[in-house]
């Protein structure tokens, strides 16, 4: 039963259609495989079993009458970011402890309307403010793909049995893992790690600055932040809200496919949802590429970045050529300033979101002297590291006599750095490609990342222009590196052009393939 | 620019968080290391640039004005630490 896990959703999708399987069989699969993989790669911080047995049901009723949905009987893990009714949602922080509300977020809603199980919460970095899932107050996630060595073994000449069979020697190459325990990711990396590790079929996540493209390129999956506006983020625990967006991290292209259809809706309780109907996009997928114009922006060459990211970017090239596109060398001048002006807008913005955790409304409180003292102790006491450095910063950035100096300089580079992408589509770019990380998956506890908060924040030097100016971006495997970790690409589009993305990294995923981490948990 | 520890323990009171002094000094490296990180922003030329205010271009939505939610107290202080008759319980602070 086991092997239920291995199915895409678009595979399951059909079984579950066919009747070879049952809603209740594959969620069984899943809650198995948690049980036995959680302890070791701390992916779930709440697993709800029996919610999912019952909604596995409630699908197995409708299945069985033909009346199946979208994604009926779809087992799925959800970002512990988003508000599940009645479950555990306390964006992995102290400071929400115990909280359980009384609502559910619209994207939840939509994928339950749509049919699918949840599994339960996944683990993530508190208030998504993390890029290797290590500042989750549940402890970190661990990456389901380790560093291997590829060494050539000689196969001995054997005689079998009576019949003198003969092997007759050789040599084959096999892979053996590393020990060293690696990040997934952040800030989803708890999606990231349950959909590499097959723990769920798909899952939830945001991204603000690349807290989906990252963990997906680190953990060998596909992880798309659409458009701003296109998900509501009604219900969704507030992070930097011009620039939180909701996303799927999934196996495959179609995959992801299938849940951003189910995710993105127009919703009135989100003032920025905006009104556009939401398309096909699993039919964008195996549309040739024909004459599409495929930007390389000259500034996504850093300094430092491994040999092995520019050779993937290469191939990237050669297979959108091969397939028909035409390849055309684009600048985007101010790439360099998207990170410092993010570390600034976002901070300011958490800084006024993260007021509300004051210890009267929900979660944790931390008695004191006064009120004040309260509001001081408890927060002390809730936010983590991480958590408070950004607040400091935001409340700095944000003060008399600053305000000027950083907050309004970042909001007008902030528009420079989206009309460098206005500029590349008028001129008739169709796609951009760029890899989607300066490295691959790097260990737990990395020294040179703890001692320099500005290093781990460079994780997202690619990612973070995508959010700035408010466009989609989809990150897609695309290879292994020497050490056998998987590696991935980006592409970024026009502002609600989704389906290019889709149908173009359709095109990267038939010529890379997909990519399984090798199981030692 | 640069903060001193005067200046991150002003910061931390603004913010409400508690801070010891430990606390306070190690913050100032690390604000410090961001912000001179952030300081690149001053080199670029932003004459004549407004700042975004929306990053996609649309009207804010305004829905009618009319009741559409309500009743719900006992949902509102479900999650508060202490409550008495569906008001939020806090230390005193008027005397």
């Amino acid at each position: 039963m086991s092997d239920l896990t291995q199915l895409t959703i678009s595979q399951a999708r059909a079984r579950l259609r066919g009747k070879e399987i049952t809603a209740t069989e594959i969620t069984e699969a899943y809650l198995a495989a948690i049980d036995r993989a959680n302890p070791a790669l701390n992916a779930y911080v709440a697993v709800t079993g029996d919610k999912a047995r019952d909604m596995a049901r409630a699908s197995d009723a409708r299945l069985v009458k033909g009346e199946g949905r979208a994604l009926e009987g779809i087992p799925l893990g959800i970002k512990d970011l988003f508000g599940t009714e009645g479950v555990h949602t306390q964006a992995c922080s102290h400071v929400l402890d115990g909280f359980k509300p009384r609502y559910e977020s619209t994207v939840t809603a939509n994928l339950w309307a749509d049919g699918a199980v949840m599994l339960g919460k996944l683990n993530m970095d508190e208030f998504a403010m993390g890029s290797s899932n290590e500042t989750s107050y549940y402890g970190p996630v661990i990456n389901p793909w380790r560093r291997s060595r590829l060494d050539t073994v000689v196969m001995p000449t054997t005689h079998q049995g009576d019949g003198g069979f003969v092997s007759a020697g050789g040599t084959k190459t096999a892979r053996t893992l590393d020990n060293a325990q690696l990040v997934p990711g952040g800030s989803s990396g708890g999606s990231a790690t349950a959909v590499s590790a097959f723990l769920c079929a798909g899952a939830t996540a945001t991204d603000t600055g690349g807290s989906i493209r990252q963990p997906a390129a680190f953990t060998g999956t596909v992880g798309i932040k659409p458009t701003y506006g296109r998900c509501s983020r009604w219900g969704i625990v507030a992070f930097a809200s011009s620039l939180d967006q909701a996303g799927p991290i999934a196996r495959d292209v179609r995959d992801a496919a299938i849940l951003l259809g189910s995710m993105a809706s127009v919703d009135a309780k989100d003032t920025t949802s905006v009104d556009r109907p939401v398309p096909d996009y699993e039919a964008a997928i195996g549309k040739p590429i024909k004459g599409m114009k495929v930007g390389i922006p000259k500034e996504y060459r850093v300094d430092g970045m491994p040999e092995e990211i520019e050779a993937l970017w290469q191939k990237g090239i050669a297979w959108l050529r091969d397939a028909g596109a035409e390849i055309v060398d684009i600048s985007l001048p101010h790439t360099k300033y998207a990170l410092p002006a993010y570390y600034i807008v976002a901070p300011a913005e958490a800084s006024s979101n993260l007021a509300r955790y004051d210890g009267v409304r929900y979660g944790l409180r931390v008695p004191g002297k006064d009120i004040v003292d309260m509001y001081e102790k408890t927060r002390a006491a809730g936010f983590g590291r991480e958590v408070k450095r950004r607040i400091m910063i935001g409340t700095y950035v944000l003060s008399a006599g600053y305000y000027d100096a950083y907050y309004l300089q970042a909001q007008k580079v902030r528009n420079l750095i989206k009309r460098d992408f206005e500029n590349v589509f008028a001129a008739g770019v169709d796609v951009i490609l760029t890899p989607a990380t300066p490295s691959a998956a790097f260990g737990i506890a990395d020294e040179d990342m703890a001692a320099d908060p500005v290093k781990m924040y460079l994780n997202d030097i690619f990612t973070v222009t995508v959010n700035m100016a408010g466009l989609p971006g989809i990150a897609v495997p695309a290879g292994l590196d020497a050490k056998g970790l998987p590696l991935g690409l980006q592409l970024i589009g026009r502002p609600f052009d989704e389906e290019t993305l889709f149908q173009t990294a359709a095109v990267i995923e038939q010529a890379a393939g997909t990519f399984q981490p090798q199981k030692w948990w | 620019m640069s903060v001193d520890l005067q200046t991150v323990k002003r910061v931390a009171r603004l913010a409400r968080i508690a801070v010891s002094e430990e606390d306070a000094e190690r913050m100032t490296g690390e604000l410090n290391a961001i912000l001179g990180f952030v300081s690149q922003l001053n080199e670029v030329d932003v004459s004549g640039v407004e700042p975004m205010t929306s990053v996609t271009p649309m009207e804010m939505k305004k829905r009618q004005d009319v009741v559409t939610d309500g009743n719900k107290a006992a949902d509102i202080v479900a999650n508060a630490p202490a409550t008495e008759e569906n008001f939020f319980l806090v230390p005193k602070v008027v005397e």
